[in-house]
């Protein structure tokens, strides 16, 4: 690889030695950060906001809790139209022929309807017309179940809509704030509102977290599936938006209160603010993929003709070495 | 008694030792002394570095004897949270620090190559390694970072291995296998440097510094024995 280096002449130091004690050093060192790190703590502490549960989003919000399960039931949502890792109801990002995600396949398979909705609903063994409602569904046709699942989601759909645009809300939806239970008037819905109406209730009562992490296991620790539900509804994305951890507000590298975050990531973050990166749907594959070749660049930096060269041709190496070579100049 | 029989050349723990003699004599490893330009501030950060680490490594070691959820509830806890965030968040600046310096030394120079790309991979390994102590918090930050993280990740497969939204995943690579990756990897970095000396400053009076290093005297004294070997500096 000798073509891609400058020329090196750099030779073994020959001048003089200074005495120097390694461990007095590495130890002071130490002793200095776990000061600074105290101070910094002592001034300033560390953020720890409390996390969202699904329980406090069908509390604080219930039609959008009602709207995000209506969305999961009908295979509107974000996840169910995900792909991998989740399912295969897309292909995910691509970069020209590159699809890795398509590619490592589904590791983490959700089916939203079953996973969000049906399978937590057959936990609420003590409500026998839910039962009834649940095993009306899903011994219906796949066509009638979209039916159903379509007709109960367009209110609130266009609930949501008219909301979003600041206009009068449709009257098909309507919400008792004493209660905080939603009506959803929509006609040949089958069983629909009964069901989403018990998952609303679930969700408040905290029991639907329990049931989105079931699993044959009774220790647990994957959340993957209450984070992509709340993902997908409004919750969590109005408290970022209030800590300033939006994509558009550089999110990724920020944290919650006025702390540093990762301010490491400041490049990765920057991609998302400029085009062509901003406005593509694919934005996310081709980051990673400008990053990964940067990532290479910063580890080759020896070897790329041209950069190797900077530091020799700026010469910030004289301040560094100033005192060197005032003792050069002067012996 | 007879004394016991001198080991044989084809053990393996003599060949081992005898390359690792060789390699770094321990003048070498723990010099007493160093050359004189190194002399600035610059050369601070690079210690600075490791100094931080350390002091991640013992408030997570604290962190981790309690569980990963002693900290919300307690303010001791909470103490020892804040000083593994801000001894992270010295980490990364006394290393970018310490990175441009080394580029503008060209630290690369004098066949010092593996020393600037074990540095670089740290630095590289260390971003998952705070980005997975971050989607561990078991708070809103935990939850915000991992629902957006996992499309950056899932678009290029990685998402298929490594679960950002499963905590339990996330937690075992921040407390275990990205800490050793990038122990490993300053560790590593740092017997390179010990090896190869210290990058020399870059020559701008070749004929005054070739007088001054053929002086015998006013050239300056002669180095460490254990520092006068050339091999590793080609």
């Amino acid at each position: 690889m000798s073509f891609l280096r400058p020329k090196d002449d750099t030779q073994p130091w020959k001048g003089r030695y200074q005495p120097y004690d390694l461990i007095k050093e590495a130890s002071i060192a130490v002793g200095v950060i776990t000061l600074l790190a105290v101070l910094l703590t002592v001034l300033f502490s560390s953020p720890d906001d409390k996390s969202s549960t699904i329980s406090q989003w069908s509390h604080e919000l219930p039609v959008n809790f009602a709207t995000a399960a209506a969305t999961e039931l009908n295979g509107t949502s974000g996840t169910a139209g995900y792909g991998p890792p989740y399912n295969h109801n897309s292909q995910g990002t691509q970069a020209w022929i590159l699809r890795p995600q398509k590619w490592l396949g589904v590791s983490h398979p959700i089916n939203t309807a079953d996973d969000f909705v049906i399978k937590p609903l057959e936990t609420v063994s003590s409500d026998p017309a839910l039962q009834r409602g649940v095993a009306e569904y899903k011994a219906a046709p796949e066509k009638q179940k979209q039916e159903w699942a379509d007709a109960y989601a367009k209110p609130l759909e266009e609930y949501a809509t008219a909301e979003e645009e600041k206009k009068t809300a449709p009257s098909t939806v309507s919400v008792d704030l004493s209660t905080g239970t939603v009506t959803v008037q929509a006609s040949g819905a089958g069983p629909v509102p009964l069901m989403m109406t018990s998952l609303l209730s679930l969700a408040k009562s905290g029991g639907l977290e329990g049931g989105l992490v079931t699993s044959s296991q009774f220790f647990q620790t994957d959340y993957t599936k209450p984070l992509l539900f709340m993902a997908d509804g409004g919750l969590l994305a109005e408290r970022a938006e209030g800590q300033h951890l939006l994509g558009e507000q550089w999110g990724m590298m920020n944290e919650t209160g006025s702390y540093p975050g990762q301010p490491w990531l400041w490049l990765y973050a920057l991609w998302y603010q400029v085009e062509p990166f901003k406005s593509s749907e694919n934005a996310d594959i081709l980051v990673m993929l400008v990053m990964g070749v940067l990532s290479l660049a910063f580890i080759c930096i020896p070897f790329i003709p041209g950069i190797n060269m900077l530091p020799r041709k700026i010469p910030i190496y004289r301040l560094i070495w100033k005192e060197h070579y005032r003792a050069q100049q002067n012996a | 008694m007879s004394a016991a029989p001198r080991t044989p050349s084809k053990s393996w723990t003599v060949k081992v030792r005898e390359k690792g003699v060789e390699a770094l004599p321990p003048e070498r490893l723990l010099p007493d002394g160093q050359p004189t330009y190194v002399a600035s501030w610059i050369y601070v950060f690079g210690v600075a570095s490791i100094a931080s680490l350390i002091v991640i490594i013992g408030s997570g070691c604290i962190l981790a004897l309690k569980g990963p959820a002693w900290w919300h509830y307690t303010g001791v806890g909470h103490f020892f949270n804040s000083i593994h965030m801000w001894s992270v968040e010295l980490f990364f600046f006394a290393m970018v620090v310490h990175l441009w310096g080394k580029y503008w030394m060209a630290a690369w120079r004098g066949g010092r190559g593996r020393v600037w790309v074990t540095g670089a991979i740290t630095f590289l390994i260390a971003v998952p390694a705070a980005l997975t102590g971050y989607v561990s918090q078991q708070n809103f930050d935990a939850q915000w970072i991992s629902t957006q993280a996992k499309d950056g990740l899932n678009s290029v497969g990685v998402g298929a291995f490594f679960n950002v939204t499963n905590f339990g995943q996330m937690y075992s690579w921040h407390i275990l296998l990205l800490p050793i990756a990038v122990v490993a990897l300053v560790s590593a970095h740092v017997l390179l440097v010990r090896r190869n000396g210290v990058v020399p400053p870059f020559e701008i009076d070749t004929k005054k510094a070739a007088i001054a290093a053929a002086s015998p005297d006013g050239g300056g004294s002669p180095p460490p024995p254990s520092l006068t070997s050339t091999g590793a500096q080609s």
